[in-house]
């Protein structure tokens, strides 16, 4: 399934792409950004970066069990430090669709078009 | 598909021409309808493998084949080591080892009416599926490393199950070469609380009964009649082999270059099989195998309680267990000689013919199983491997219907209530913590399994023996 975020910069296309992640699985309106978690990521190069940052948090939902609805990216050069709010999946409230496996590197585009950025890949589900 | 840019070589077998930097040609193996209905990205992601290096004979799609991530899903190539092959991440994907486990229940269809629906609500209650569900079982470190490097063969010793089931299991349980020390330690983070438990997707558990048998002699000798019931498990290697995969991807992406390799797409991520990079994958990779054996191992200890409780008189012993995300050592004769190749097979099942050794004796003489996942609405098929599969695909077969239409597309068509009623209507109870999961998995957003199957077997890959059609779905 693909994500795309656009954005008047990087950085918010980034975290444009990680509200499509979490819209993937649930309606992120459903999702109380209650809890913090931080991320740090290193790419050679943006559009490897876009995946890293993803498949972080396809991680921390993983391993914690938890759904995002709000995400905060400062980029620098090569490196992002990341935060996203969230809460644990209570499948009752928030009928989890389905479950991501990673963020693949198919259609993965990081450029800038017509005055936006876009940040787009297809993530396996 | 254009069908212009193919050269027809029978009825269900159509090859692309070497050209240009292909190392091989690529076949697809499909009737024309099939191939005429198929995604022309099939045929750019199969001339793709067919350019990496080392690779021996042709690469390969099947007639379930469709997009996917660098390979095309039904894609199956070989490399050989010897020739500067690769091992590649993207050629086996991030559900390493997701299969299919089919168990007999000794039972007919008859004896499960009368507690279908209780069957499918306590199926439900105890098998852990969907986003965010967690097993019983919570593995130390320690315990993680040895479920890692024991697989199913570790689950039987730890009590869920019998150790008759390894006989008929890939690998007889326990793939041989996992290094439990080169998965990365966030893979197994996300296992920890994950054993036993189903996942989503395409994800499933089936109770089944037997509607047509085609070939009576390998029905008989895989134990199947008409009217009987079995349970298909449909999951793979959960959160751990979802991380080797995302991590390997990235580390073969990156030093693809260093490798000297020109990635046509970076989603074909690999390194030589000669290689630190390509043996830690292959040793975290087989780690991944186990761990999917071993979840669908405890799977089936849940069932059989489930049974028990029910229905006190189900066997329930394992008919087969099949891996369609792999890349396994297998011998395979090319120009008269055998040569030791490593078969990526993704979204393909390994399909060897009778005689083969690594079939389990009592199935020997009538080739191995090969279990063909329908979707919830459609059948499922049990095929055998032939002689001549060998020679077409390095004894591989299809894996399952294959999608015919996108996740979104398919929940804007329909509406998970409305799939579940119309189920229903024909008999078929499903269970599932996901409307939406529901709908995007609809029967309709799959090829005709039928066609698929029909054109497998003509193309000589595996032999028709049985269809199954769902009287429950678990979905997760």
């Amino acid at each position: 399934m693909g994500v795309r975020g656009v954005g008047a910069t990087k950085a918010q296309a980034f975290e444009q792409a990680a509200l499509a992640l979490s819209a993937v699985v649930t309606d992120p309106q459903a999702i109380e950004p209650r809890q913090p978690i931080e991320v740090e990521c290193e790419a050679p190069d943006d559009e490897l970066l876009l995946a890293d940052w993803l498949n972080s948090l396809i991680y921390e939902m993983s391993a914690r069990r938890m759904l995002f609805s709000r995400f905060s990216v400062e980029l620098d050069g090569r490196r992002l430090r990341g935060r996203a709010w969230g809460e644990s999946v209570d499948p009752a409230r928030h009928h989890p669709a389905v479950e991501i496996k990673g963020a693949t590197y198919t259609a993965l585009r990081v450029a800038q078009e017509n005055g936006e950025w876009v940040a787009q890949t297809v993530v396996d589900v | 598909m254009d069908l212009s840019l193919f050269t027809q070589r029978s009825a269900y077998e159509w090859e692309i021409p070497q050209h240009d930097d292909m190392r091989a040609p690529a076949v697809i193996f499909a009737t024309e309808a099939l191939l005429r209905a198929m995604d022309q990205k099939v045929y750019e992601q199969a001339v793709n493998v067919a350019r990496l290096p080392g690779i021996v004979k042709a690469s390969y799609a099947m007639p379930d084949a469709h997009w996917g991530y660098g390979f095309p899903i039904g894609g199956v190539a070989a490399f050989d080591p010897d020739q500067g092959g690769v091992i590649s991440a993207g050629g086996v994907g991030f559900d390493i080892s997701c299969g299919v486990r089919c168990l007999h229940t000794g039972l007919t269809r008859t004896d499960v009416a009368a507690v279908q629906k209780d069957l499918a609500d306590a199926l439900y209650y105890r098998i852990p599926a969907g986003v965010g569900s967690t097993g019983a079982i919570r593995l130390g470190a320690a315990e993680m490393d040895a479920m890692l490097a024991g697989g199913a063969r570790w689950a039987v010793e730890s009590g869920w199950g019998l150790a008759a089931d390894l006989e008929r299991i890939e690998e007889r349980g326990q793939m041989s070469g996992a290094e439990p020390e080169m998965v990365p330690q966030r893979a197994k983070e996300r296992q920890r609380d994950e054993m036993g438990t189903l996942g989503s997707g395409n994800h499933y558990l089936e109770v089944q009964e037997v509607t047509a048998v085609f070939d009576s002699s390998i029905a008989a000798a895989f134990g199947l009649r008409i009217g009987d019931i079995v349970l298909m498990i449909h999951c793979g290697s959960r959160g751990l082999g979802h991380q080797i995969g995302t991590d390997f991807l990235k580390r073969m992406a990156t030093s693809a270059k260093q490798y000297g390799i020109r990635l046509p797409d970076r989603e074909l991520a690999c390194a030589p099989i000669n290689s630190d990079l390509g043996r830690t994958y292959l040793a975290a990779m087989r780690a991944a195998i186990n761990c999917a054996l071993a979840n669908r191992q405890i799977l089936t200890h849940l069932v059989r309680q489930v049974f028990a409780d029910l229905l006190p008189q189900a066997a329930l012993a394992v008919l087969y267990d099949v891996s369609h995300n792999t890349c396994k050592v297998e011998e395979h004769r090319t120009n008269g000689e055998s040569r030791r190749l490593y078969v990526h097979r993704k979204g393909a099942t390994r399909a060897f013919g009778p005689g083969h050794p690594d079939v389990p004796a009592a199935l020997r003489a009538a080739g191995q199983p090969v279990l063909i996942g329908g979707s919830m609405g459609t059948g499922s098929y049990v095929l055998a491997g032939t002689r001549e599969s060998e020679s077409r695909a390095f004894g591989s077969a299809c894996h399952g219907a294959g999608r015919a239409m996108s996740r979104h597309q398919a929940s804007r068509t329909w509406r998970g209530c409305q799939v579940i009623d119309e189920l229903a209507a024909r008999g078929i109870i499903i269970r599932s913590p996901s409307q939406r999961g529901v709908a995007e998995e609809a029967p309709g957003a799959y090829k005709d399994v039928s066609a698929v199957v029909d054109a497998a077997a003509a193309a000589g890959l595996a032999h028709k023996v049985a269809r199954l059609e769902p009287l429950v779905c678990i979905k997760g």
